[in-house]
């Protein structure tokens, strides 16, 4: 039995870490198994597609047999400070052009050795509140690797960090990790990338921590762009304390299913945080996404807008919540999920919802549904355009206009390319 | 009247505040027992009684939705709910022969002196059986059926039991299966083809006794082209234990039928209301509900409307105003089941003191549907620090030719609003409750007049004291 799941398949991963992590790890996976599979009564999960939580079909990632292929491919940004490349559970490759002094970073199991400080209060220090808490006490029981970025105080990296995660191989399950820590007053930004070496289906059980303290500022982007019959939960978690700022894009380019939760806590005062998504969906992938904009401080503001282009039967779920905890005056948060309707078979799901427990806050939220203009596309083909490339465009601009948020200009073109290569636009 | 049945009640059980000498009252509690109790009482025909019972089983083989709802639900005690009271099981067709003491309520509510001349009928419901009714001749004469839900299955079977339970079936929440088990009171409404009913149809319902729970069961079918409007007014006196207010509402509203339904409701600060409200809108048919809810511990209710027909119309009016303790969960259902069907929902909540109201929806729009539209505004206004508010709508709109939107903002009044009042020598409670009326104007006048001016002083009356 080859089962992904059971504690003989866990322990060879274990070498690198250090003991108080392992017996951690073995506490998780037992978390695991005793959750139950989530139900649609379970107001997390409701209008989720359950059938992709069948993971019985998944194995052990084996080690990547085209090491040199998937490093060589690992290309994003043309100028960036550092990289690191994972494949199926393992760092394949590092390197680091122009990180400034005090910068760490490391693979995470090196950071549980080097920096057990600063490692355990900041790895998965929040509790899953959005439902797949059975699945990251799978992700922490069996994680092997991933990448740890801490920025000192009063440091900016100027030029991007890439971080890319390869899946290879029929039925392979890999658990991705990024953990990013910014000091106090630093900036950085860093592009995380998702990619199938190839066309088979892969399990991908992921978390990202960022945690930004006073007056920090990071940029974080997630590529995902799993092959098409993937299954994958992303479950993020930042922190903002006073007076920083974060801006975290989540591009979904792949995936068969995708289970994403992005959790924003807003814990000083006069901080911010910006959560973005844009979603081309087609054929039956599934898009299911749970976020939650938790004001705790009070004077913070927070900016939700997740963009849906949907094609054939593909299927999306959006349900957002903030909630204004009643210490919270002064909060400002917008949350918006606009849908573009390109089929009959589509099939959206908004659920954006609010809880305010404070009177002096500014919320407000919005969801649309939309089809393309029959105008533009009128336009378009009047001047020579076809109308599938004419509809192509609409979406393309569509999820432009949310690429317009993100202040570096490299960042931004970089994306805008990616997208129209996605699009089939370029 | 016809022979009682002389049933042994244990009349000391439940201590009344109204010294009512209640003629029939089937004890506490519900079993099987109860059902035949109110069946037998009721002369209900055997299909009601098995309808009943097939109710009772699944109401108690359905979990309380606490898994999204609120969990004070499970604060209510259903073996200690006297589920059928009746001061006679006939209504009283006149004035007179109404008792003197149900009167003297009914005058400090000030229903029939006031709005006799203006309403086509009333239907007063006091407790479980319409104790008065009184429908003017004209609206007879149209052949318009105003009834309570009992006469109307005795005498209209034919109408009756086409339509009863196909708009919410027994089954649809533990809440509509309980009704279906106990229901009684109500009103029965039949509109012929092309008759618009000039003047609004209007009933009062009023629960009067402690630990008693009122589950009335209204229909209401408007046939092809014919329009009414029908209004519903509740208050209630306080007492000290839980009361449970469970109603069911069915609309339908055939070929190119109008129905309004409205309500202003100011349940007393112990009632648990947890209502069930959906209309079925055929062909070009518009089903429009006008909701106010103020007062109870917990307000349930989603008024919905299913469009099954072509051009059909859809929309739900909601002013909610949620006092210290008191928690309104209300919302609204739309169900866009054929092409060129449209909704909106305007929502308005305002929380005080420690209030919490929530606002539930749900837009749905079939595969394959063309030309369907909804629009949807939420806004919450939050008096004090401790008031709460959230908004948890759910939409679902396929097909690429369809349009919705969602728009929903929770704001405080301003500072400056109310310096600038009370710079001009207004207080600033009457400046708050200037604002507050300002904020729910424009749904107000949506009310009939009489009843925006009742909103408006129950309004007044509730921002008593909640300033400073």
């Amino acid at each position: 039995m080859t089962s992904t799941l059971t504690e003989e398949n866990v322990a060879p991963t274990r070498s690198n870490w250090p003991n108080w992590f392992v017996t951690e790890q073995k506490a998780a996976l037992a978390d695991y198994e005793q959750a139950p599979t989530p139900t649609r009564r379970h107001e997390a999960w409701r209008f989720a597609n359950l059938k992709p939580l069948d993971l019985s079909t998944f194995v052990d990632a084996a080690p990547v047999s085209a090491e040199g292929r998937l490093i060589n491919s690992s290309n994003g940004i043309s100028d960036f400070a550092a990289k690191m490349v994972f494949g199926n559970n393992a760092l394949l490759h590092k390197s680091a052009q122009s990180l400034p002094e005090g910068v760490i970073f490391e693979s995470l199991e090196t950071a549980a050795t080097n920096h057990t400080e600063l490692f355990r209060k900041h790895f998965m220090s929040q509790p899953a509140a959005l439902g797949s808490s059975k699945y990251t006490a799978l992700h922490k029981a069996r994680v092997a690797t991933g990448a740890f970025l801490y920025v000192p105080a009063n440091t900016s990296v100027t030029l991007p960090i890439e971080i890319f995660h390869w899946a290879e191989g029929n039925n392979a399950t890999i658990f991705p990790h990024t953990l990013i820590v910014c000091g106090e007053n630093s900036s950085v930004t860093v592009l995380d990338y998702f990619k199938s070496a190839d066309k088979l289906t892969a399990m991908a059980c992921g978390v990202n921590d960022l945690h930004l303290e006073k007056g920090s500022r990071l940029t974080y982007i997630a590529v995902q762009d799993w092959s098409t019959t993937t299954t994958a939960f992303h479950v993020n978690s930042t922190n903002v304390d006073a007076n920083a700022k974060c801006t975290a894009l989540i591009a979904n380019f792949g995936g068969g299913f995708i289970r994403g939760e992005s959790l924003s806590r807003l814990i000083g005062e006069g901080s911010r945080s910006e959560m973005y998504s844009i979603n081309p969906v087609e054929g039956t992938r599934e898009i299911d996404q749970r976020t939650l904009q938790d004001h705790i401080a009070p004077h913070a503001t927070s900016d939700l807008l997740y963009l849906n282009a949907l094609d054939d039967r593909s299927r999306t779920i959006f349900a957002g919540l903030i909630k204004v905890e009643p210490g919270a005056q002064g909060t400002d948060a917008y949350q918006k999920v606009r849908n573009l309707i390109l089929s009959d078979d589509a099939d959206p799901n908004s659920m954006p919802g609010l809880e305010i427990l404070n009177d002096e806050v500014r919320c407000t939220h919005g969801a649309t549904n939309g089809p393309v203009s029959e105008d533009e596309l009128f336009y378009m083909q009047a001047r020579g355009i076809p109308r599938d490339k004419a509809r192509r465009l609409v979406v393309n601009g569509f999820f432009n206009s949310l690429l317009e948020r993100i202040e570096e200009p490299p960042v931004r073109a970089h994306l805008s390319e990616l997208l129209a290569k996605r699009l089939s636009v370029a | 009247m016809e022979t009682k049945p002389d049933l042994n009640i244990d009349r000391s059980i439940g201590d009344f505040h109204y010294d009512m000498n209640y003629e029939f009252d089937a004890g506490i509690g519900l079993s099987e027992r109860t059902i035949d109790y109110i069946a037998d009482v009721k002369k209900d025909p055997d299909w009601i009684r098995e309808f009943r019972k097939d109710a009772l089983r699944k109401f108690e083989s359905m979990p309380m939705p606490t898994h999204w709802a609120s969990h004070d639900l499970d604060n209510i005690i259903f073996k200690n709910i006297r589920y059928y009271l009746s001061q006679g099981t006939q209504p009283k067709r006149s004035w007179d022969d109404v008792p003197e003491d149900i009167k003297r309520t009914f005058e400090r509510l000030g229903i029939p002196e006031q709005e006799r001349k203006f309403l086509a009928g009333v239907e007063a419901q006091f407790d479980s059986e319409a104790a008065y009714s009184n429908i003017k001749a004209a609206v007879g004469d149209q052949g318009v059926i105003f009834v309570g839900s009992t006469e109307g299955l005795q005498k209209h079977p034919e109408i009756f039991r086409k339509w009863f339970g196909k708009v919410i079936p027994t089954g649809d929440n533990k809440f509509s299966a309980l009704n279906s088990a106990v229901f009684s009171g109500g009103s029965f409404i039949y509109i012929p083809p092309g008759v618009k009913v000039k003047h609004p149809l209007q009933a009062y319902f009023r629960i009067n006794a402690e630990n008693f729970g009122q589950f009335e069961r209204t229909l209401i079918i408007a046939d092809e082209g014919s329009e009414v409007m029908y209004m519903e007014g509740c208050t209630a006196p306080k007492f000290e234990t839980s009361t449970l207010h469970s109603a069911v509402v069915e609309l339908v509203a055939l070929k190119g039928a109008k129905i309004q339904y409205i309500t202003v409701q100011n349940w007393s600060q112990n009632v648990f209301n947890l209502v069930t409200k959906r209309g079925l809108a055929h062909e070009e048919a518009e089903i429009k509900w006008i909701d106010c809810n103020i007062g109870s511990r917990l307000t349930m209710k989603y008024p919905g409307v299913i469009m099954k027909g072509r051009k059909a119309r859809g929309e739900v009016i909601s002013i909610a105003l949620a006092g210290d303790g008191q928690h309104q969960d209300t919302g609204a259902k739309m169900v866009h089941a054929a092409d060129d069907t449209t909704s909106n929902i305007v929502s308005k909540s305002i929380s005080l003191g420690s209030g919490r109201s929530t606002y539930r929806g749900l837009v749905q729009v079939g595969r394959h549907l063309k030309g369907c539209k909804n629009n949807t505004e939420c806004d919450a206004l939050l008096i004090n620090t401790e008031s709460r508010t959230d908004t948890y709508p759910a939409i679902t709109v396929r097909g690429k030719e369809n349009a919705c939107q969602h728009e929903a903002s929770v704001s405080k009044i301003s500072a400056e609003q109310i310096f600038y009042m009370q710079q001009r020598g207004i207080s600033e409670g009457a400046a708050m409750s200037l604002a507050v009326n300002g904020f729910v104007n424009d749904l107000v006048q949506q009310f009939p007049m009489e009843y925006s001016v009742e909103l408006k002083r129950l309004i007044d009356l509730e921002m008593e004291g909640s300033v400073g």
